[in-house]
């Protein structure tokens, strides 16, 4: 039996192996792709909200569409992917051994790129092998892509970008989601996504963690309590819920197993077991690459970088281009990427309590204990502005990397500037047309645009919403406030729907003038 | 290299935790007091607690408690979950039929 | 648990073909194609197997291939993970004791 020879054999379909086969297919390589699943495209079928990001990034556009968006470049430079193909062997000398239906098969590349991505982390705790206790990965695979609810009620675990979005995806499937609890003091993942959460009233219990999942067969009920400084639980703190199922979305590690096989150098970080690798994704054996999450955890949109950055780099290594057409290429990849690196998030600040924007204001504690911004921090920031007639009231408060609303407004209202991670400015002295296109472009939904006075003592609040039923016009219910609590009555004036708002409809909600700073989510009456 | 018997008196004796019996490798049921228990008998690293108790071995290769016998076991030793040797990784890296192992390299008919 | 006719994001799901499968002897319906694993969630099965072990049941965890949790006999054959295999029409689906369908053996 001899070996089938490839100039590039790239391991995993997902966002940053599809990426690398495409940038060194565009160089004139012929790649061969391998995954173990039965669908391209990694995790981002499941990505169903809108990406931050500028431009470049593909921001506010919704995950799975970047997906299709890839498989379709994929087709057109010919990468040629095998799927339910398990790669179950990596070897020095860049030789693979692939399980493709009853047979094992030998690949040899003259170089390899290894984008396996990262498997989520688990906590365990009493009864946590009951059915009804799933990662966030298996809910989001079940809404996303199966059509099926995970679940009735449900408890999620971890306060990160991954638990934040998934309870929020729970929610648009029509699930109840009863509680988010962290053992964490605060919450970890963008400020954005916790307050569309807490709007639409799941309560958030930080320093607590799950004590016991209930239940003989399966899940019935659960018990969190809440954690001391010695990571204890605090006598008495305990909480019970009736629940049919309990998420985990307790972070990712990368799954680089194979790169420790073939002999690559390896790290033991925090952040997980890595190759040790330079930028453009080269191994410490040569030819042997590895991009994405596999040799660090980060979003999507950083791995579609990186896995271009190592395309290119591979394509140099082969003779494609030169080493100079290699430098411009990964400069220019390296500064969209750098710019994804930015911010309040950024890297360096993981875990760390950042206390003020880089514009000097103080951070939002209630958003990182509770999930939202208290009416008094809110004035302070410099998006949140009130003036006679309609305008946009950006509640941005984190430093993220993340633009699309300045080019959303076409009346100029809205500045970010140079900087990717600054706050946005509304300037009043432009004029608000209403179109409420920077509402539909925010993707945090933290864009909502508010008149004061439409008539004597009412004034209105347009705000972004992705459930359903859609409330129609005349429609009456109550206005939930930024903690998801009960403001007041509320008349639904106005509902838009377009193709350029994808699938972001706009609420327009009629409220008492003194409310319009209050209500940001409506609910209809029941 | 660490001194296994100087570890161990460090350490002292094993002494049951009321959570001992919780499940740490859902394929081979293993528990976090075998696992403490393992460590307390002189076993530091993740390749040989997993070849006395099989944590890790099952069908799922340790995707899911790996992360967690590498802390319980750091946690016992004192030390950051970093410092514990990694177990080694070899092929197959996923389950895989014996059947379809044994015919690799063979003539096919 | 409840299928999802429509979602706010995706919008409707699409019409399938419906088949009919057997889980323990009963007769059950869900969509060709689709993980047996939501196929049992919409009628309503949480345990896919109980543990060789302790006897204890598990059902679907990570729900994509990884975990190995939700494996079942099915059409005779033990270790099938339940949760990326497509259901076909007349498939036998049994919840898995051990590594068998014979409860009696556990």
């Amino acid at each position: 039996m001899v070996p089938e020879r490839y100039e590039l054999i790239v391991i995993g379909a997902g966002p940053a192996g599809l990426s690398a086969a495409i940038e060194a297919a565009k160089h004139g390589i012929r790649p061969i792709v391998f995954d173990e699943n039965a669908k391209p495209g990694g995790q981002l079928f499941k990505q169903i909200h809108k990406f931050f990001g500028s431009k470049e990034h593909r921001a506010k556009v919704r995950g799975f569409r970047i997906g299709e968006e890839l498989l379709a470049e994929a087709e057109e430079y010919g990468v040629k992917v095998v799927l339910n193909a398990t790669v179950i062997g990596l070897y020095e000398e860049k030789e693979i051994t692939v399980k493709i239906g009853d047979e094992v098969r030998h690949y040899k590349g003259d170089s390899v790129l290894v984008a396996t991505g990262a498997s989520e982390n688990m906590v365990n705790f009493k009864g946590w092998t009951l059915p009804g206790v799933i990662g966030a990965g298996a809910a989001q695979t079940m809404m996303n892509l199966h059509h099926i609810q995970p679940g009735k009620r449900v408890l999620m675990l971890g306060s990160g970008n991954v638990g934040l979005v998934v309870s929020f995806q729970l929610l648009q499937a029509g699930c109840e989601v009863v509680a988010l609890a962290d053992a964490a003091p605060r919450i970890g993942g963008y400020g954005v996504h916790a307050a569309k959460v807490a709007r639409c009233g799941v309560p958030f219990y930080l320093s607590h963690t799950i004590i016991e999942a209930e239940g003989t067969d399966h899940v019935t009920g659960v018990t969190i309590g809440q954690v001391g400084p010695d990571w204890k639980i605090l006598p008495g703190s305990e909480k019970h819920f009736d629940v049919d199922t309990i998420c985990l979305a307790v972070g990712l590690s990368p799954m680089s197993q194979l790169l420790k096989q073939a002999g690559c150098e390896m790290a033991d970080t925090k952040g997980g077991y890595v190759p040790v690798c330079a930028e453009d994704g080269a191994t410490s054996i040569d030819g042997i690459y590895a991009a994405g999450d596999v040799s660090g955890i980060e979003e999507a949109s950083s791995a579609m970088i990186e896995g271009r950055m190592s395309g290119a780099t591979i394509a140099c290594y082969l003779g494609y281009i030169t080493e100079e057409e290699k430098k411009a290429r990964v400069q220019e990849l390296e500064s969209a990427l750098l710019a994804l690196r930015k911010g309040m998030f950024a890297p360096e600040n993981r875990g760390k309590l950042v206390t003020r924007t880089e514009e000097g204001i103080d951070t939002s504690m209630s958003l990182l204990e509770h999930g939202f911004v208290a009416e008094e921090e809110i004035t302070r920031y410099p998006g949140v502005t009130r003036k006679v007639g309609i305008h946009p009231v950006m509640e941005c408060t984190q430093n993220i990397p993340c633009n699309p609303c300045q080019d959303a407004c076409p009346k100029g209202c809205i500045t970010i500037g140079e900087n990717i991670t600054s706050l946005p400015v509304v300037d009043t002295e432009k004029a608000c047309v209403g179109c409420g296109m920077c509402v539909a472009s925010c993707s945090g939904q933290a864009i909502f645009l508010v008149d004061e006075e439409v008539e004597p003592g009412y004034g209105e609040v347009t705000l972004p919403y992705e459930f359903l039923p859609l409330p129609q016009e005349g429609d009456r219910g109550v206005a939930l406030g930024r903690d998801g609590k009960e403001v007041c009555e509320a008349v639904v004036s106005k509902v838009r729907s377009s193709k350029a708002f994808d699938h972001t409809n706009l609420l327009t909600i009629k409220v008492p003038t003194d409310m319009v700073m209050k209500a940001r989510f409506f609910k209809v009456e029941s | 290299m660490v001194d296994v018997q100087e570890k161990l008196k460090e350490m002292g004796p094993y002494v049951e935790a009321p959570d001992d019996d919780m499940l740490v490798c859902r394929c081979e049921e293993v528990t976090k007091g075998e696992i403490r228990q393992a460590v307390h008998a002189g076993m530091f690293t993740i390749e040989e607690i997993r070849r006395y108790l099989r944590s890790g071995m099952g069908l799922c290769q340790g995707q899911t408690c790996g992360k967690l016998v590498k802390g319980i076991v750091s946690r016992e030793l004192g030390v950051a979950p970093t410092d514990v040797e990694p177990a080694v990784a070899r092929a197959p890296m996923r389950p895989i039929e014996m059947r379809i192992l044994a015919e690799d390299g063979g003539e096919r008919a | 648990m409840e299928r999802i006719m429509n979602h706010p994001i995706l919008g409707e799901t699409p019409e399938r073909k419906l088949v009919t499968f057997t889980y323990d002897g009963k007769t059950l319906e869900g969509y060709e194609g689709e993980p047996i694993a939501t196929a049992l969630r919409a009628a309503g099965v949480m345990a896919h197997r109980y543990t060789a072990k302790r006897q204890e049941p598990r059902g679907v965890f990570c729900a994509i291939g990884r975990c190995t949790d939700c494996v079942m006999v099915v059409d005779g054959k033990p270790n099938v993970r339940t949760c990326i295999t497509p259901l076909v029409e007349g498939m036998t689906v049994e919840t898995q004791y051990g590594v068998s369908n014979r409860k009696e053996e556990m």
